[in-house]
């Protein structure tokens, strides 16, 4: 009986082997295909636009410089939004692992969660019209006090609604991401590791440093790369609240700030029409990019810092 | 620097759970004191208990007293990071830091005891506490190398050379060798004959050849029943507890008549 009844049950098993490798080949083939669709797409629609002028480009001479000083504010406002929102979630993950009573940790955790259902028009509209005008007279003081320093202009904004005030808003937006997923890498650290350190007569901060960061490393990158990538794609939110007029600036509080790819495509695909149209497509096409590069950046990062834990 | 430990009435907790109960016992210093008994009957416990190592356990607590030369280990005034860093502590499986290399791994204590550390001063202490493990030699030539290259019996006397690195005055071990082969277990066993010179030991041991050869004295827990709480049945040298102990339970847990 017992030899047989593998042969009878066998078929069945094959079957299911079958049907699991066909859907997950399946899944893997529809992304590859939507992938290279988008960007097929993209590609197709933007590669016009490298005989647009002028008047098509918002004055810009061409595609280039129309598309740089983009380039730049999508990448100056997400730096900025990182710079906030990697020690915040860092710290607020740490309060939920590592700190915080059980049942604090977990409203902590789950207001943070919550955080990241808001819808972005939500946080649009919280940023141009709650948090802009109270950051005014900062913005001024900065103007008036510290526009020798190169991150500031003595031509502060009136309205507030400048670069700055969309990083912040932006680094709340990925405040979730990137607690979520660091928090669960930290919960993970081996408990062996932990008492390593304990028992050495480190004291929580230095058990943190000694046995959690070090194996958290490789994930901590990846959560922020990942925050990364949602802050450079964020639309409306920015174009809610960012007063851009598409100039190159480190300010912080100027009243000229630069835009970032996405809002602007949010403001003028509206009533964009021919050449326009194309220019703004190119511009998706390379932030389309940009992510990828990011993401492959991070992937290598995060490889090679897990080959020297292995060597 | 090595010191006897006294413990007294002592009652450790997991939340409202008691898992160890009234233990009253006087752990020799310069000695190895033995700790054996079945699985489950609080071992572990009771060790962690001795350097405040058991309350970083959520809910966990002890009652009771544990005094280290006329020092109370659980006045409130008495700092437990503190009580850790003068009793090292080395366990079952072996827990190098694994993105550190063997001599960072050496200096991890001393580098929290004392942050700013010469490097001459630092290389003395890596070299004294790696001969000191007996891991000097097989070593030496890749002092940059991750902790984690070495094999478990040598990532487990590197742990050693951590834990006596800061020289401290007693060190506990729960079970050091059950994750080693029998190569590694009898290095292990030999460093421990050598540190009992300059410490005083508490090793936690599933193997009763283990406790006869390494330990002077050796103490029995077990279990009062299925679902009661582990106690002390008896401590007594390691000669007597093999050839005549006083309690019929420990006769009959050493000679295999276990039930
Ligand atoms: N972290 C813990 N939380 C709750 N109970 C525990 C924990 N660790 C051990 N115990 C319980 O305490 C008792 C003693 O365990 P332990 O000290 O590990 O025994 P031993 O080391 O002698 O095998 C057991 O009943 C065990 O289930
Ligand atoms: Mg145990």
């Amino acid at each position: 009986m017992s030899t047989t009844a593998p042969k009878t049950r066998s078929p069945r098993r094959r079957l299911g082997d079958l049907v699991f490798s066909g859907t997950t080949s399946g899944a893997a083939l529809i992304i590859l295909l939507a992938l290279a669709g988008v960007a097929i797409f993209l590609t197709a629609k933007g590669v016009p636009a490298l005989k647009a002028t002028g008047d098509d480009l918002s004055g810009a001479k061409n595609i280039v410089s129309y598309t740089a000083p983009l380039v730049f504010g999508t990448l100056w406002a997400a730096l900025l939004a990182l710079l906030i929102a990697t020690p915040l979630s860092i710290g607020v993950a740490l309060a939920v692992s590592h700190y915080a009573p059980r049942r604090i940790a977990t409203v902590l955790g789950y207001l943070i969660d919550l955080l990241a259902a808001v819808p972005s028009v939500v946080y649009g509209l919280w940023g141009s019209l709650f948090l802009a005008p109270r950051l005014v007279p900062s913005y001024s003081w900065l103007g008036d006090h510290a526009h020798w320093l190169p991150l500031f202009s003595d031509n502060s904004s009136a309205t507030g609604r400048t670069i700055f005030t969309a990083a912040i808003v932006l680094a709340i937006m990925v405040l979730p991401i990137i607690t979520a997923i660091s928090r669960e890498i930290f919960a993970q650290t081996p408990r062996l590791n932990e008492e390593a350190a304990l028992a050495l007569g480190a004291t929580r901060w230095e058990m943190v440093r000694l046995s959690v960061f070090p194996y958290a490393r490789s994930g901590i990158v990846s959560a922020v790369m990942l925050g990364l990538g949602r802050a450079m794609g964020e639309t409306m939110a920015v174009a809610m609240v960012l007063s851009a007029s598409g100039v190159v600036t480190f300010d912080l509080n100027s009243s000229t700030n630069p835009s970032t790819i996405a809002a602007n495509i949010a403001l003028k695909f509206a009533d964009a029409t021919g050449l326009r149209v194309n220019a703004l497509i190119f511009t998706g096409l390379v932030l389309f990019v940009i992510t990828f590069v990011v993401n492959f950046i991070a992937r290598a990062i995060v490889s090679r810092a897990d080959r020297r834990l292995a060597a | 620097m090595a010191k006897s430990i006294d413990v007294s009435d002592l009652n450790i907790y997991y939340g409202d759970f008691l898992a160890v109960e009234g233990v009253n016992m006087t752990i020799p210093a310069r000695s190895v004191t033995a700790l054996i008994g079945p699985s489950g009957c609080g071992k572990s416990t009771f060790l962690r208990s001795l350097n405040r190592m058991h309350e970083v356990i959520p809910g966990a607590r002890v009652e009771g007293k544990v005094v280290v030369d006329g020092q109370s280990m659980y006045d409130p005034a008495v700092d437990p990071v503190e009580v850790r860093r003068q009793i090292g502590m080395v366990f079952q499986r072996p827990n190098p830091f694994p993105t550190m290399s063997i001599r960072d791994n050496v200096l991890a204590g001393l580098r929290l005891n004392n942050k700013k550390l010469k490097k001459a001063d630092a290389d003395d202490v890596v070299e004294r506490s790696l001969q000191g493990a007996n891991l000097w030699n097989e070593v030496k030539d890749r002092l940059g190398k991750p902790g984690m290259g070495l094999s478990g019996g040598q990532q487990q006397r590197l742990c050693i050379a951590r834990a006596i690195a800061v020289q401290p005055q007693v060190l506990l071990m729960d079970e050091p060798c059950s994750a080693l082969d029998p190569i590694s277990t009898s290095a292990v066993e030999d460093l421990i004959h050598e540190l009992k010179t300059d410490y005083t030991i508490v090793i936690v041991t599933h193997n009763m050849q283990q406790a006869a050869r390494v330990s002077e004295d050796t103490a029995f827990f077990n279990l009062a029943g299925a679902g009661k709480p582990g106690r002390l049945v008896e401590m007594n040298p390691t000669k007597k507890i093999f050839s005549v102990p006083d309690q019929e339970a420990t006769e009959a847990y050493i000679s295999g008549r276990f039930g």
